[in-house]
């Protein structure tokens, strides 16, 4: 057990998290059960098509599956407190408590109405895509020391070349090729000048979304919306069952009944854990992002690998910014990545700059996102504007210390010049 | 950050060139008829020239002088002047709002949100109460300066108490306030009778900032009042003691602090007043010039803001010079969207190339081989954790 009296600032901080969770959960029991005049049955929609085992329905009161979800969100906070006290990691607890609180806000919301659920969380994984491969190239640029507010632009400019290349070839598979390299053209800009110019990568990143924003825009009007036919409407991926596995309960349809970018995903956020964890270039990488000077007193170049990551996460942004085209609407639109890439960013810190993180904070914005849309259809007091701030509050609160320690990488957008540490 | 705005005006003049030049090609080289001349090249070329050429008299004629206009008489050949002027006030203020924070050593990428928060605040003052003329005017300021100098000062707040980065923190405030904005135009309090858009109602004319040049130009004291707040800036920056301080924070905190400073103190209230002054340009847009509280009511003035503090090295009469700056290129790319069918969003590329060519004197350097401009004119840069 750890002793309470003298923890380090960082547990300190994990537990002021625990408590905000907590805190969180009692709000919450408020509206949702103890002032909830009326309830009514909520039914909860399971079958997409043609699952092995058919779960039909869940039927339930309103405030009973809001009681049994805030409990839920009880137990995970005193969970992760035991776990806390045990020194072990709590980030699991965390988000079944988060995504507690929401099927709660859910149960409440949607009080007799109808609810897809698999078709929620479908749709939740598919709005979390760009955010995923966003949050993915943001992890591998900022452990290694460069921040990456250019996420957004990195998306716009694959989204772009994705849906131009495929529609002047009428091929995804072309579309699919570009992107990567779209966004790894505007990563060598971010790298350049980053790097070798060393300039403040806040502003640079800054500019080089306005850059991205301004071409793109420019060549829509000029040339995509003239010549439509021609150069912007391209084909569209088309979704790939896995046998087998498509036709789990639930899981199944939304997880492996979807297009070629979702697996790629699945393989970014896997091997971006593998190798940032377990081989000598995630060490590396590690190493420069926090430490330059004792990194480069081992030999190794902290610029040069660097610079390869910045250009690596482009491309994993890129293939993130394909989904936007080839991946949903076949047709570029001008904007049309509409500030996913700051919700990225938001993940990014939300989930404490590790890659496991970044997707679990991905995947509740995504289902915040996904949540406003579907309330929208069946109409509920909450505005949908508010279920639109969630990411961007969240966020705010994580940075401010109350979520468990938010710290960047010690050399995260501090360039590196032999010599002058 | 703090070797940012230093260095000699060449540096941005060349900047600006260097853009304007790529921006003309890249007007050339998207254009049908120059590319159907790809076989005969030096006919392509002089097709391209004229093409860019004939975009940019057009972006000019929209941003000062129009000579069609002019033939109307009663100085309409001037109203594009007029029109630019009215774009430049609020843009002043919000440029100097992210100046004055980098003065401080802060980003303040906030200034759209801050915009918003004051074009609320003076719009909710402008429609609702009636109050006598100028009275209602400074009412209606106020409370968009008060409410935005609130949102701002949250950032400081929250980056003095617990460290979190203003940057981190700005961004996702645009976006809260974005949708605060789309939710308030919603409600009954801003719902504009017969209509179900999203508009709020106009302002009523005791709240209306008077005009200068008669009913015909929009232009309005506005730009009078932007001016005194950017000499007021100035004045406070280099003439008093709480200027003293943002500047020694902004360019040591250690040090300043080490010499009895509150750094917590001073990134609190350097973020108000950097919210105030967003807030009352989003306050003098809607009372000198769109009078009704839209989706789109902050434009893109919260972002150009921050180019402008960039292109005007944070310093005061730079703000002043930029905003009008690009102030024309924005009424100006009007013009040459709908005469010459040149995008707008050129205006963008072109503010994002100014900035990037400045960010990176060395690269300006090698390209013009120049020797003497000063290097340290980089944006020297800062991590997360700082």
């Amino acid at each position: 057990m750890a002793k309470i009296s003298n923890l380090t600032p960082a547990q300190r901080r994990t537990r002021r998290g625990i408590y905000t969770l907590g805190i969180f959960t009692l709000l919450a029991s408020f509206p949702f059960i103890f002032l909830a005049k009326d309830s009514a049955d909520v039914t909860y929609g399971f079958v997409l098509r043609d699952e092995w085992v058919l779960i039909n329905e869940w039927i339930i009161n309103s405030k009973t599956a809001a009681i049994i979800f805030i409990s839920l969100a009880a137990i995970s906070t005193i969970a992760s407190y035991l776990f806390f006290l045990k020194g072990k990691k709590v980030g699991t607890f965390s988000f079944i408590g988060a995504f507690s609180l929401l099927m709660a806000f859910l149960s409440w919301a949607a009080k007799g109405s109808f609810i897809p659920l698999t078709g929620v969380f479908q749709g939740a994984l598919l709005l979390a895509v760009p955010l995923i491969f966003g949050a993915m190239a943001g992890v591998i640029c900022e452990r290694s020391g460069v921040i990456n507010i250019a996420i957004e632009g990195q998306l716009l400019a694959a989204a772009f070349a994705a849906g131009v290349v495929a529609s002047l070839t009428q091929s995804t598979t072309w579309g699919l090729i570009v992107a990567p390299f779209a966004g790894a053209l505007i990563s060598l800009i971010l790298a350049t000048f980053a790097i070798k110019y060393q300039i403040d990568q806040v502003i640079l990143g800054f500019v080089i979304n306005v850059l991205v924003i301004g071409l793109t825009g420019f060549l829509y009007k000029k040339l995509l919306i003239p010549y439509q036919d021609t150069w912007n409407s391209g084909p569209i991926l088309s979704p790939i069952e896995i046998p087998l596995l498509s036709k789990l309960p639930i899981i199944g349809p939304v997880l492996f009944k979807q297009t070629i970018i979702v697996y790629l995903m699945y393989l970014a956020v896997g091997l971006t854990h593998y190798y940032l964890f377990k081989t000598r270039w995630g060490l590396r990488t590690r190493a420069v992002g926090e430490h330059p000077t004792a990194a480069d007193s081992v030999g190794i170049k902290v610029n040069a690998l660097r610079f390869r990551n910045v250009i690596l996460a482009g491309a994993v942004a890129g293939l993130g910014g394909a989904y936007f085209t080839v991946g949903a609407v076949g047709m570029f639109g001008k904007e049309m990545t509409a500030g996913k890439g700051f919700i990225a960013l938001a993940a990014l810190i939300f989930g404490r700059w590790s890659p496991k993180g970044a997707v679990a904070a991905a995947l509740l914005f995504g289902f915040a996102d996904n949540l406003q849309v579907v309330l929208s259809i069946i109409g509920t007091a909450i505005p949908s504007e508010f279920l639109l701030m969630v990411p961007y509050i969240a966020t705010i609160i994580a940075v401010s210390g109350f979520v468990g320690k938010v710290r960047a990488p010690a050399a995260d957008g501090i360039p590196y010049t032999r010599g002058s540490h | 950050m703090k070797k940012i705005f230093n260095g000699s005006a060449l540096l941005p003049l060349l900047a600006f060139a260097l853009a304007m030049l790529i921006g003309g090609l890249l007007i050339a080289f998207s254009d049908a008829k120059v590319l159907a001349l790809r076989s005969e090249p030096w006919e392509m070329v002089k097709a391209g020239a004229a093409t860019a050429w004939n975009a940019y008299v057009a972006l000019f004629e929209g941003a000062f002088y129009d000579p069609n206009l002019a033939r109307q008489g009663g100085g309409q050949g001037f109203y594009p002047i007029s029109e630019t002027l009215v774009v430049a006030a609020p843009l002043i203020l919000a440029g100097l709002s992210v100046a004055l924070a980098f003065r401080a050593g802060l980003f303040n990428i906030g200034a759209q949100g801050q915009f918003i928060f004051g074009a609320i605040g003076a719009s909710y003052i402008g429609f609702t109460f009636e109050l006598p003329p100028l009275l209602h005017i400074i009412v209606a300021m106020l409370f968009g300066v008060f409410i935005a100098g609130i949102y701002g000062g949250i950032v400081g707040l929250l980056k003095a108490k617990t460290g979190a980065h203003e940057v981190i923190v700005t961004i996702m405030l645009n976006y809260v306030a974005s949708y605060l904005l789309l939710w308030l135009l919603k409600t009954q309090a801003f719902l504009r009778e017969g209509r179900n858009d999203p508009i709020a109602p106009d302002i009523l004319e005791s709240a209306r900032l008077p005009k200068i040049l008669g009913s015909e130009f929009r232009i309005s004291v506005a730009i009078l009042i932007s001016l005194l707040v950017a000499w007021l800036i100035a004045f406070l920056l280099n003439k008093t003691t709480l200027g003293f301080r943002f500047r020694a924070v902004g360019a040591n905190a250690t040090a300043a602090r080490t010499a009895g400073m509150s750094v917590a103190f001073v990134t609190t209230s350097v973020m108000i007043v950097a919210g105030a002054l967003a807030g009352l340009g989003g306050a003098l847009n809607v009372l000198g010039g769109e009078y009704a509280l839209t989706v789109g009511i902050a434009g893109s003035f919260g972002f150009d803001a921050i180019t402008v503090a960039l292109l005007g090295r944070a310093k005061p009469l730079g703000v002043v010079l930029s905003a009008f700056l690009f102030a024309s290129l924005r009424v100006g790319g009007q013009m040459m969207q709908a005469k010459t069918d040149t995008p707008l969003d050129l205006v963008l590329v072109i503010q994002a190339l100014i900035i990037l060519f400045i960010a990176a004197p060395a690269l300006v350097k090698a390209l013009f081989r120049l020797k003497n401009i000063n290097s340290s004119t980089g944006m020297a840069a800062k991590g997360w954790n700082g």
